[in-house]
């Protein structure tokens, strides 16, 4: 790294005001966390641009000095993305806020990166349109950070994860150049740029205007809530609705310890407190008697396999009452133990029973409460465990039944996961689900858009796990990746560092 | 050791379906990925130059190079699973024959390309053709949960999963789709399917090119959302007049209203199609885009539709159209020269619109590429892309043309 002449700080804030630049150490520990409880580290500063002009001066700023940097919206990520070491500056884009366009006649909306998920709906809703993809952390989240991560939430089993509703893209890159990425109908203006920078976590820059897709509020909905007697039941429930060919707008599960946090919380929600598990369904649609009858056709599978009851949501306000369970039953969790893992994992919907069954049997090997919440329909598992950092004996069983249960899934036929990231906290698994080759093209890639490496750098490929590729030479810039290591509160298993 | 020779001892004589004899370059078909991994890792030290092809109905097979690497034995469906709606099928298999081993297992992939019924699965992913059935069920990149391709110096890349949700890593998935070969060749897909639908049903109106254009937006302004809202100029149709096309399917109740809403508009004179006609009907559609020398499409935004429309049809011509009002998306199939092209892409730059190049005879696709000019900044990242997946121009395609 090149040598900061003179007082960054001081730079910074000459392009976006004392003010925005926090520098002091109580400042920076606001900063030293996102949404993963097991890292912390402690940013070398912050700097708050207002404007996307600001953004690219202190890009190029970070630029010409070789500082790293680390693109921030809420800091509500699960996968440790946000988080800068501490040579790297903090580039929080929570003032660039401002919903630039609202186009009815063409369904799409312009908006900057620190636009909150439900802000952008609720702007939308008098139109009758709304931003589909909702995140359970929508009240709070970013549109820039939902980008990064590709974020998914329960409505986007019918309407698709964030990557499905962006149109086009503005983006600085690591050097201060400005692109334009996709066209406002949607059409890749070339090679589909966009597809590849959603999902990037950072890596290839920070989007500064964001090109989103509407959809129409549906006019019909129903909101069903069954409750089985065991995991597998309700498991079997999800592959008879997909197998029907039925498209939910939601179909969410939410295991017994899960439920006792939600109706122990100020969101109790009605959740039946001696299931084993309940199933969260949403139908929608513009036709009430179409969306009825599928309702009918949901209720009928649900029953067949097993549900004790079935209850529909009488009205919204009993509907948003359900769904607020849901969407705050990670927080609810949290009253359960001092520190949470939220987990993130994919199977195929048909493995779900076993799957689930076989979580439990490693929570209980490792003396663990094992929470699930999770979008069912998609196969989306979180896996939440309880526990208590302090304890370190307790952290490493944490440590190991996520592995344990990351394997499991796995072998089923999944993924390590399907909407939080990679981030600092599944660096170690990237190697289970990909080889050297797989991983060094998309190193390759990353240094396309981002030569130095400088943009929150250390995540998401696990360098040496990368074969080499032509022109990027590995070892040299695997130095991160190995703090990040010694930085983690998790060991990383020695095979997620070979070949 | 000649060309022949080398691929023969590296895949094996009957890897090699034709000889110089025949007036062609060698056309080999490597029977497995791992072979197509050889024949260009082998290409790239040889300094060979490959075009790639599927069962060859797309593009025409007229790219200058030293072999053609067709797909067309990669042809096997190696899963399906009804249950989760996911399959996984070799990039060369035809789209009928897919498309029947799906059904016969309940399953459905909602895409109806352009072409011929044989097209090639590898050749729909590669240039991102999407039909009638995008405005339903999104571009041909919402359809893949995972690719594996080979890169121009021969490596096996695998992106994505089989699980419906999947941000392990960088998209390379999505990013394959439209790329037109640029940075390798597809071998293997695993596609997110559907159930085959219970209702599938097609009305039509026919009229004015301009009167259907309204009812269109009256449609859309009613939020009604046909799985395929198409505009099809009378030659294609086969009709007198144009014809606005709607396909609704789903759950019987649902189409069932959404055809009586549907016939409620445009004063009543939505005609269904018999299920055998509507079959006849798209495909017949599909299949003339195939059938002259170049097709391209163009995606604007709904509400310029009509003037898009009208700039494609006083530029090239109007006897091959086809168009998604409500997605502001067009294709146009006939014949055309790469000066008119260049100017009509001129004039769509002028108001953000792309044109995609989708299929043409190599003087004209390489003259004006598959994009032709990008957008300030984004001709470095292609370029840069394309240098990592394929460092030495091993595999021929005209992404940028020569402009």
């Amino acid at each position: 790294m090149t040598t900061v002449p003179g007082d960054l700080a001081a730079a910074l804030a000459g392009l976006v005001g004392a003010h925005h630049v926090r520098a002091a150490p109580a400042e920076r520990l606001a900063y030293a966390m996102d949404g993963l409880p097991t890292h912390r580290r402690l940013p070398r500063l912050a700097v708050l641009p207002g404007t996307r002009d600001e953004v690219v001066a202190v890009v190029r700023l970070l630029a010409d000095l070789g500082v790293p940097f680390v693109p921030r919206g809420a800091g509500t990520g699960l996968s440790g993305g946000a988080l800068a070491d501490h040579d790297a500056v903090l580039l929080v884009l929570t003032r660039l806020n401002r919903i630039l366009k609202i186009d009815v006649a063409n369904r799409c909306a312009v908006v900057e990166p620190g636009v909150v998920n439900a802000r952008l709906s609720a702007a939308t809703a008098p139109h009758g349109l709304h931003y589909a993809p909702d995140p359970s952390s929508q009240t709070a989240c970013t549109l820039g950070g939902n980008v990064a991560e590709n974020a998914g939430g329960p409505h986007c089993l019918k309407y698709g994860v964030t990557t499905s509703h962006i149109l086009a893209l503005e983006v600085v890159r690591g050097d201060g150049r400005v692109v334009t990425l996709g066209s406002a109908g949607g059409e890749p203006w070339g090679p589909d740029l966009v597809a590849l920078f959603v999902g990037s976590e950072g890596n290839f820059g920070v989007a500064t205007r964001i090109t989103v897709r509407l959809v129409p509020l549906p006019r019909a909905v129903r909101t069903l809530l069954a409750d089985f007697t065991s995991l597998r039941a309700a498991g079997a429930a999800v592959s008879a609705i997909i197998g029907a060919g039925l498209v939910p707008a939601a179909l969410e599960m939410m295991d017994h310890s899960c439920i006792q946090a939600v109706e122990d919380s100020v969101y109790a929600a009605g959740y039946p407190r001696d299931a084993a598990a309940v199933l969260l369904v949403e139908l929608d649609g513009r036709n009430e008697s179409a969306v009825e009858e599928e309702a009918q056709q949901v209720a009928g599978l649900l029953t067949g396999q097993g549900a004790r009851q079935v209850r529909q949501a009488a009205d919204a306000k009993e509907r948003e009452r359900l769904w607020q369970g849901r969407k705050k039953a990670f927080g609810a969790m949290g009253r359960l133990s001092r520190d949470l893992v939220v987990q993130d994992a994919v199977v195929p919907r048909s493995s779900l029973p076993v799957v689930l069954e076989t979580i439990a049997a490693i929570a209980a090997r490792y003396d663990l409460v094992v929470s699930n919440v999770f979008h069912a329909g998609d196969g989306n598992l979180h896996p939440n465990i309880s526990f208590d950092a302090r304890d370190a004996a307790m952290a490493a069983r944490v440590e190991h039944a996520s592995a344990e249960i990351m394997a499991t899934c796995i072998a089923a036929g999944g993924t390590i996961t399907g909407e939080h990231g990679v981030g600092l906290d599944k660096l170690r698994y990237m190697p289970l689900v990909f080889d050297g080759d797989s991983l060094g093209a998309m190193h390759a890639v990353r240094r396309v858009f981002d030569p130095d490496e400088r943009v929150n750098p250390g995540k998401v490929i696990p360098i040496h796990a990368c074969r080499e590729w032509s022109g990027v030479r590995n070892a040299e810039f695997g130095m991160r990746n190995v703090r990040s290591r010694v930085d983690s509160a998790f060991h990383i298993p020695r095979s997620a560092l070979e070949i | 050791m000649s060309l022949l020779d080398k691929v023969r001892a590296l895949l094996g004589g009957d890897a090699v379906l034709e000889g110089p004899a025949s007036g062609e370059v060698p056309r080999v078909a490597p029977p497995t990925p791992d072979a197509v991994a050889l024949l260009l890792g082998t290409a790239h030290e040889e300094g060979w130059r490959v075009r790639v092809e599927g069962t060859g109905s797309w593009l025409p097979p007229d790219a200058p190079a030293d072999l053609t690497l067709t797909t067309r034995r990669l042809d096997r469906v190696t899963a399906v699973e009804p249950q989760d709606l996911v399959a996984t099928a070799e990039a060369g298999i035809g789209w009928d024959a897919l498309r029947q081993q799906l059904a016969d297992r309940g399953a459905w992939l909602a895409l109806d390309p352009p072409g011929v019924a044989g097209r090639s699965l590898g050749s729909v992913v590669a240039t991102g053709t999407a039909g009638p059935l995008r405005a339903g069920f999104g571009p041909v990149r919402d359809h893949l949960l995972g690719v594996t391709f080979v890169t121009g110096d021969g490596r096996i890349i695998q992106a994505g999963g089989r699980v419906m949700k999947n941000v392990a890593g960088y998209d390379l998935t999505r990013f394959q789709a439209g790329a037109f070969g640029a940075f390798g060749v597809i071998v293997l897909v695993h596609l997110r399917l559907r159930a085959l639908p219970r209702a599938d049903e097609t009305l039509v109106l026919e009229g004015p090119a301009e009167e259907l254009l309204a009812a269109a937006d009256e449609i859309r302004a009613a939020e009604l959302a046909p799985a395929a809202l198409e505009l099809l100029s009378p030659a294609l149709a086969r009709r007198e007049r144009w014809a606005l096309a709607a396909r609704l399917v789903g759950s019987p109740a649902a189409v069932a209203a959404e055809a009586g809403d549907l016939r409620a508009l445009a004063g009543g004179r939505f005609a269904p199609l018999r299920a055998e006609e509507a079959h006849a009907f798209w495909s017949r559609a599909a299949e003339a885009f195939a059938l002259r020398p170049v097709t391209l499409r163009v995606g604007g935004l709904p509400e310029g539709g009509e003037e898009l429309l009208d700039l494609v049809r006083h530029q090239l011509s109007d006897e091959w159209v086809s168009a998604a009002p409500g997605l502001g998306s067009i294709r146009w199939a006939g014949d055309t020269t790469a000066d008119r092209l260049r100017r009509l892409r001129r004039a769509l730059a002028a108001l953000e619109v792309p044109l995609t190049l989708e299929r043409a005879p190599w003087a004209l696709r390489s003259a004006v590429g598959h994009f032709g000019a990008y957008r300030e900044g984004v001709g470095p990242l292609v370029s840069g892309l394309r240098h990592t997946f394929d460092p030495k121009g091993t595999i021929v395609t005209a992404v940028e043309g020569d402009e």
